[in-house]
């Protein structure tokens, strides 16, 4: 029963806390990347011929780059050029830039799902852009987008673990600094994590799955 | 740049190394236990299918780093002590095994059930028309999405830095933190990374384009009329409604 000793009140509540710094890192992310995710993909959909061009590399090479690698430059980099970020802001900005490449692809395939024709709709009623894609393209496309943007957002939670690489207090930190004290809380601890991971990760697919029977 | 790439060659060089060939090896073993799982997740035993569901459902819904700190950290603790580098590529493969698994599982469902009965008939065993018919098709149908959970786990394989495996990120962390040019070390090692997965993902685009256009397996039943539309409209439409299900699946 040694094992059982590990999970006091103290431990707990501290990788709770850890727990609230991971879903704030990802609602927070995730509301971003949301935006521009929907915004890169609309423009790349658009194709206005050198933006287009220019996006779509772009976009090629931040989803080719590790995310690891992302955090790296937004934490140790970025302020060489000047731009200094605390922890907890360049782990959202590391995780919204590759994010919103990830969901600009989901939204542009999902895009190209509604029938042209309802574009040249829009366009003979005398809508301009931004009501044609915001009122008529992007509802119907979401139904078709939500399952993959659903996956995204809990590769998103996942990934957000990497951010523990920079020392942000998430919940893999928070465990790692109660079981890096003692060695007889590694396991107990270790499974408390994943099982916390798991929870909201599992959650947010079911959800989606209801959703989707929903609609 | 130029000066850190030419200083640091060998390490480098041997960052690169160990990223591909940890990424070659977790492929292959993935492969294999994926294929596995993805036919235990659609027999016919109940028992199976739950197995095989619980785990898949398991690893993709925690992250990786998680899995591979369970390898570096509880279990040489508790049970054997391995290194780094395998406990890395252990972890990995456990995740990716999931995801490869969940990919060949839509390819194994792409497949008409008339192929099966046409194996049964012609007195096939179980297994030969697994091996024989089924798999060999569905591997076709699921190249690319399979190609991209390559450039996925190249670009997963830098969890091999947080283990110390000595792999690209590694080597750039250690670099960065010598000679404090984070950010020439970084764009660096974000290029030789490219170098890895740029061509891959270019690669796997364009055979999605050559077997959406090959074979359309849900497609049968379309109408001649709409056939002919489907030829004069270009083949990206069709590549993208090729995406847009493959994204659905995953």
């Amino acid at each position: 029963m040694r094992l059982l000793e590990a999970y006091t009140w103290i431990n707990i509540r501290f990788l709770l806390e850890g727990l609230w710094v991971t879903v704030q890192v990802a609602l927070v992310a995730i509301s971003f990347s949301f935006i521009l995710g929907i915004v890169l993909g609309v423009l790349r959909h658009i194709k206005v011929p050198i933006i287009h061009n220019v996006l779509t590399l772009t976009i090629d090479i931040i989803r080719n780059l590790p995310l690891m690698l992302h955090i790296f430059i937004a934490y140790f980099a970025l302020p060489q050029i000047g731009i200094r970020l605390n922890v907890f802001w360049a782990a959202i900005a590391a995780l919204t830039v590759f994010e919103s490449a990830m969901i600009s692809e989901i939204v542009r395939a999902g895009l190209k799902s509604v029938p042209k024709g309802q574009i040249e709709a829009g366009q003979s009623t005398g809508l301009n852009t931004m009501q044609i894609y915001g009122e008529i393209v992007l509802p119907q496309a979401i139904k078709t987008m939500l399952p993959a943007l659903v996956s995204q957002f809990i590769s998103l939670i996942k990934d957000s673990s990497l951010a523990t690489m920079i020392a942000l207090p998430d919940l893999t930190h928070h465990a790692k600094v109660i079981y890096s004290q003692n060695t007889q809380a590694v396991l107990p601890i270790y499974l408390a994590m994943a099982v916390l991971y798991f929870i909201i990760c599992y959650g947010l697919s079911r959800f989606s799955k209801k959703l989707e029977t929903a609609y | 740049m130029n000066q850190l790439m030419i200083k640091f060659m060998a390490d480098l060089q041997a960052g690169l190394v160990v990223t591909l060939g940890a990424s070659i090896i977790t492929l292959i073993f993935s492969l294999l236990f994926g294929t596995l799982l993805a036919i235990g997740q659609l027999s016919k035993y109940s028992w199976l299918r739950k197995l095989a569901t619980i785990y898949v459902e398991f690893f993709k819904n925690i992250p990786l780093l998680v899995v591979a700190m369970f390898f570096f950290i509880v279990v040489p603790l508790y049970f054997i002590p391995i290194n780094g580098f395998t406990a890395g590529v252990l972890g990995l493969i456990l995740y990716t095994t999931a995801f490869i698994a969940e990919t060949i599982r839509t390819g194994l469902l792409s497949i008409p059930k008339g192929q099966k009965e046409a194996g049964q008939s012609t007195g096939l065993r179980e297994s030969e028309i697994m091996r024989e018919i089924i798999l060999p098709q569905a591997f076709r149908v699921v190249l690319p999405a399979l190609g991209n959970q390559f450039v996925d786990l190249i670009k997963n394989s830098s969890i091999l830095a947080v283990v110390a495996a000595g792999d690209l990120m590694y080597h750039g962390d250690l670099i960065a933190s010598n000679t404090f040019q984070t950010l020439d070390t970084y764009l660096l090692i974000g290029l030789m990374y490219l170098s890895l997965t740029l061509p891959l993902s270019y690669l796997m685009r364009y055979l999605e384009m050559r077997l959406a256009w090959g074979y359309q397996p849900k497609r049968f039943s379309l109408k001649l009329s709409q056939l002919e539309w489907r030829k004069k409209s270009s083949r990206k439409e069709l590549i993208n409604n090729e995406t847009v299900r493959s994204l659905h699946l995953d």
